[in-house]
């Protein structure tokens, strides 16, 4: 096997689980919760400079959009007493409507009551339920349940059930900066922000983090993950916050923003997808959701606001790459992309991962066939883009030290200037991109399928997208040497590019040519009914799946390949 | 944590880098609400700052100090003003960068382009460029030193007129605040308005680009045509500013504002400015090469029309003004020829980008 990559046993970095950030911020639950309640409330008063109009029409509109959510678009999670509370806020808000005498402070007073109610309710919903006990077990599970189920498929004969040859490692690769990442998160706090194409990344992500020695981190799960019994388990044992991307009001973003914020200062080592969602085109994440980021940005300053000016209080983002040969959405993932590019049209979060049987059944195929995965693990940065060493300090280009602090520095002290870390929220989403795109690791199917409908663009170049998509099959077929050829050219750019620290290749593309076209075809989106690229009978290339091609095809996007063609 | 903690910048002067004919206007200015500190290269220039208030003859109010060491005038100072030619820029960024913190606002006047080539590309050689390899001068900034919180200082100013406290304005362009807010706070008196923008790229741009508009207009005044044709060239010179900004990554309505348009009818009405002077020689018929060989000063504007030309190459736009001013400066055309051109240019529509 050429794929000399070692599998470690990484001990826990703190035996103790007591010890455990998360595990104090579950201890403290309660206060914790009340305290982002409080802090979210005066952001938002500090953000509509306490008028009391300003305020009423913000809980107006909350309320309106609070009500309509719960009419059109319910959640099983939904909890049962969304309709009456809601309900006492219009009350409310009528009530002091009515009082015509009040005067401005009397209103603000009663306004404010009204949001204390609305943050304090949703400082409880995204707070998370991590338990130690679930967390133990669910990693038993994970662990035993994965390994039983790898063994029985690979290693042959009686009692394969029991034979522990190979084990999650063997199939999902953990690769970079790894004793970095467990380095630093004995010294600081990590905000962890890796791509995402997947719902199955959640899990993913939470199982690295325990092989790695880790304790839990914390992170924001769509709320839709916990429609799912199954999941809703792992993620609260993993630690999960939740998310709901329904809620799109001031009030909720601002709980939303603050809880991370205050999160990651009381320590706890974090995890964002700051694209947001699933990449519905299959492209590395190029515009990122700043919202969350900004809380890294935030957290830090707050702490050198306090004097925390030692390695103890500093942040460090590491960006984690997830590659895949297989996305198993990947089909209403690329649907959604085509009619949201291709006409303008209201999109309901809803998902195919809808059910536990199509994702046990995924598992299965997972881990009884083919198909790796490689997680990369990026170089450490403090929150304005600069790396940093194992001793967690900065650095810059040229390997000097940077003090962080001051970056928030203006008058010889620390200030708080909002459209400041407006700014350096932006330039950081920038180089997390740079970092993913140098990070991502190139698989033979990503490569197939680029240099595939590169070449089938390349020959109807009158043609949009659209028009691709919808060509005769007859159409789609690439001759078998020219697509060898095409592809020896695009691997040679790649490893051009790796040589110049641009990006990074799985090692099987180190095999020979045929060779790599035979792994990429047979592991590019396998498991799909329709599948992206397939060889025929004549031995020449055709595709079942035109938008599925292009899906796995947009991985390599980004890098300037397309010139070749 | 150093210098930064202890001193506040009440009391801390204010830096400003280069001695030229607009740094000191610039510090001057500075000199009448603050304290001043400001460096110069050679020793004989700090000597003749410190003893005689005077910069090569350029005189300095006597509360300005000078210094020739990078160290201390970024130590002292948490405000720097760089206002160096183009050419020096790189250098100079690449000097004071071991001694420039991410506490440093940084705010520079410098009206040029910088370019990076391609390993084993000669820049003489250089035909084509890309966005990525053209650097405006906040590019360079932040790119060589950990300085972010950076501003540019664009707009009409002749130094002379600065110096005789006639009335002026300029704009302070930066991506933050606090930058704008400062330079307004240091620079604001009664006979001189400062405006704010945030497209600090677009406001760099217009800056560069007026440059060749003012070669352009040195031209015609040389050839002798008269004011239909200023007019003329003023309003397409506009047009094309826009495309190229936008092009570039700027804003079209920083081109329409102070550092566009206000700088460009100033410069191309002013004979003593060097770009201008260049295009008005080229009409009187002697080479690019008689014309630089007797000027003490660059013309930016001759090299921002090669930066540019070879931008056109990659970008996919038309330029007319840029593109026949380079075949005169470095290809064999004449003057009148490229006027020829222009005239018979098919420009179909008046304004097209707004």
């Amino acid at each position: 096997m050429e794929e000399n990559y070692i599998k470690h046993q990484y001990a826990p970095i703190l035996p103790k689980k007591d010890e455990w950030p998360v595990v104090k911020l579950a201890r403290e639950r309660k206060e914790f919760v009340k305290k982002v309640a409080g802090l979210s409330e005066e952001r938002i008063l500090d953000l509509i400079g306490k008028n009391p109009e300003i305020l009423k029409e913000e809980l107006e509109t909350t309320l309106y959009r609070e009500k309509l959510r719960i009419k059109q678009n319910p959640w099983d999670v939904d909890p049962d007493d969304e309709g009456p509370f809601w309900g006492e806020v219009k009350n409310s808000l009528l009530q002091i409507h009515s009082e015509v005498s009040l005067s401005n402070a009397k209103k603000l007073e009663a306004y404010k009551a009204v949001l204390s109610k609305i943050t304090s309710r949703y400082s409880e919903e995204i707070a998370s339920n991590f338990k130690a006990t679930h967390y133990k077990f669910t990693r038993r599970v994970v662990t035993y349940g994965f390994s039983r189920l790898l063994n029985a498929a690979r290693v042959k004969g009686f009692g394969s059930l029991f034979s522990n040859q190979f084990s999650l490692q063997d199939k999902i690769q953990i690769t970079g900066q790894t004793d970095q990442i467990r380095e630093l998160a004995t010294k600081g706090t990590i905000v962890m922000v890796p791509t995402h194409f997947s719902n199955l990344d959640s899990v993913l992500i939470g199982w690295i983090i325990s092989v790695l020695g880790m304790p839990p981190f914390i992170y924001g799960a769509g709320l839709n993950l916990f429609n799912i019994s199954i999941f809703a388990y792992f993620m609260n044992a993993l630690g999960a916050y939740k998310v709901d991307r329904r809620k799109k009001n001031l009030m909720y973003l601002e709980t939303l923003k603050t809880y991370s914020k205050e999160a990651i200062q009381f320590g706890c080592h974090s995890l964002f997808f700051p694209g947001g969602t699933r990449s519905r085109s299959g492209i590395i994440e190029s515009r990122l959701k700043l919202g969350l980021l900004s809380t890294a940005i935030e957290a830090q300053r707050a702490n050198f606001q306090q004097g925390i000016s030692d390695v103890s209080g500093k942040i460090f983002i590491v960006p984690v790459t997830i590659n895949y040969h297989f996305v198993l959405e990947a089909p209403s993932l690329i649907q959604d992309y085509l009619s949201q590019t291709g006409q303008e049209r209201y999109y309901k979060e809803n998902d195919e991962f809808s059910n536990s049987y199509k994702i046990s059944k995924f598992l299965f195929k997972f881990f009884t066939k083919g198909s790796d995965i490689s997680v990369s693990i990026g170089h450490a940065m403090d929150v304005m883009g600069n790396y940093v060493d194992e001793e967690g300090n900065s650095r810059d280009k040229w390997g000097r030290e940077v003090n962080t602090e001051e970056y928030f520095i203006s008058n010889g002290k620390v200030t708080v200037d909002a459209q400041r870390e407006e700014e350096y929220t932006q330039m950081l989403g920038k180089r997390i991109v740079e970092e993913f795109h140098k990070i991502n690791r190139v698989f033979s199917s990503h490569l197939v399928a680029f240099v595939a409908f590169e070449l089938i663009q390349a020959k109807n170049d009158k043609m949009d997208l659209f028009d691709l998509i919808r060509l005769p099959q007859e159409d789609l077929v690439v001759a078998y040497e020219e697509f060898k050829t095409a592809c020896q050219r695009v691997l040679d750019q790649i490893f051009e590019l790796k040589a110049q620290g641009k990006i990074d290749a799985a090692p099987h593309l180190y095999r020979s040519m045929d060779e790599i076209i035979t792994h990429g075809l047979e592991n590019v989106g396998m498991y799909h009914a329709k599948r992206p690229l397939i060889k025929n009978k004549d031995g020449n290339l055709e595709t079942e799946d035109m938008s599925l091609l292009y899906f796995y095809h947009n991985r390599l996007h980004g890098y300037g390949i397309e010139k070749l063609f | 944590m150093g210098m930064a903690l202890k001193n506040s910048s009440k009391s801390r002067p204010i830096g400003v880098i280069g001695v030229g004919s607009f740094g000191t206007a610039i510090a001057n200015m500075l000199a009448e609400k603050n304290e001043v500190m400001v460096y110069a290269r050679k020793q004989e220039v700090v000597d003749e700052i410190n003893s005689q208030h005077s910069a090569s003859g350029k005189l300095l109010n006597p509360k300005i100090r000078a210094t020739f060491s990078p160290e201390e005038l970024c130590d002292s100072c948490g405000v720097l003003f760089l206002m160096i030619p183009s050419a020096a820029f790189l250098e100079v960024a690449r000097t004071f960068a071991p001694f420039l913190h991410p506490y440093h606002l940084v705010i520079h006047g410098t009206k040029g382009l910088a370019v990076q080539l391609a390993e084993g590309e000669q820049w003489d050689t250089v035909k084509k460029l890309r966005r990525n390899q053209i650097m405006t001068m906040s590019e360079v900034i932040i790119q060589e030193t950990l300085a972010v919180r950076v501003g540019c200082l664009a707009g009409p100013n002749i130094s002379k007129e600065l110096s005789n406290g006639q009335p002026a304005a300029t704009v302070i362009a930066s991506k933050y605040n606090e930058v704008i807010q400062e330079g307004q706070r240091l620079l604001r008196s009664e006979k001189f308005q400062v405006y704010g923008n945030f497209d600090i790229i677009g406001v760099e741009l217009s800056g560069v680009l007026k440059n060749i508009i003012a070669i352009a207009a040195g031209a015609l005044a040389g050839l002798g045509l008269g004011e239909n044709a200023k007019g003329l060239l003023i309003s397409r010179g506009m047009v094309e500013m826009a495309h190229l900004s936008k092009a570039l990554g700027g804003t079209v309505s920083s081109v329409m504002g102070l550092a566009g348009i206000g700088d460009l009818v100033t410069t191309c009405n002013s004979p003593d400015s060097r770009n201008f002077t260049v295009g008005y020689r080229l009409a009187k018929g002697e080479t690019l090469d008689q014309i630089l060989e007797t000027m003490e000063e660059v013309a930016e504007g001759v090299n921002t029309v090669r930066i540019v030309d070879a931008f056109l190459k990659t970008a996919g736009i038309r330029a007319p003004i840029t593109e026949n001013l380079h075949r005169v400066l470095f290809e064999d055309l004449s003057i009148e020829e490229a006027l020829q051109f222009l005239m018979k240019y098919p420009f179909s529509v008046d304004v097209d980008f707004v």
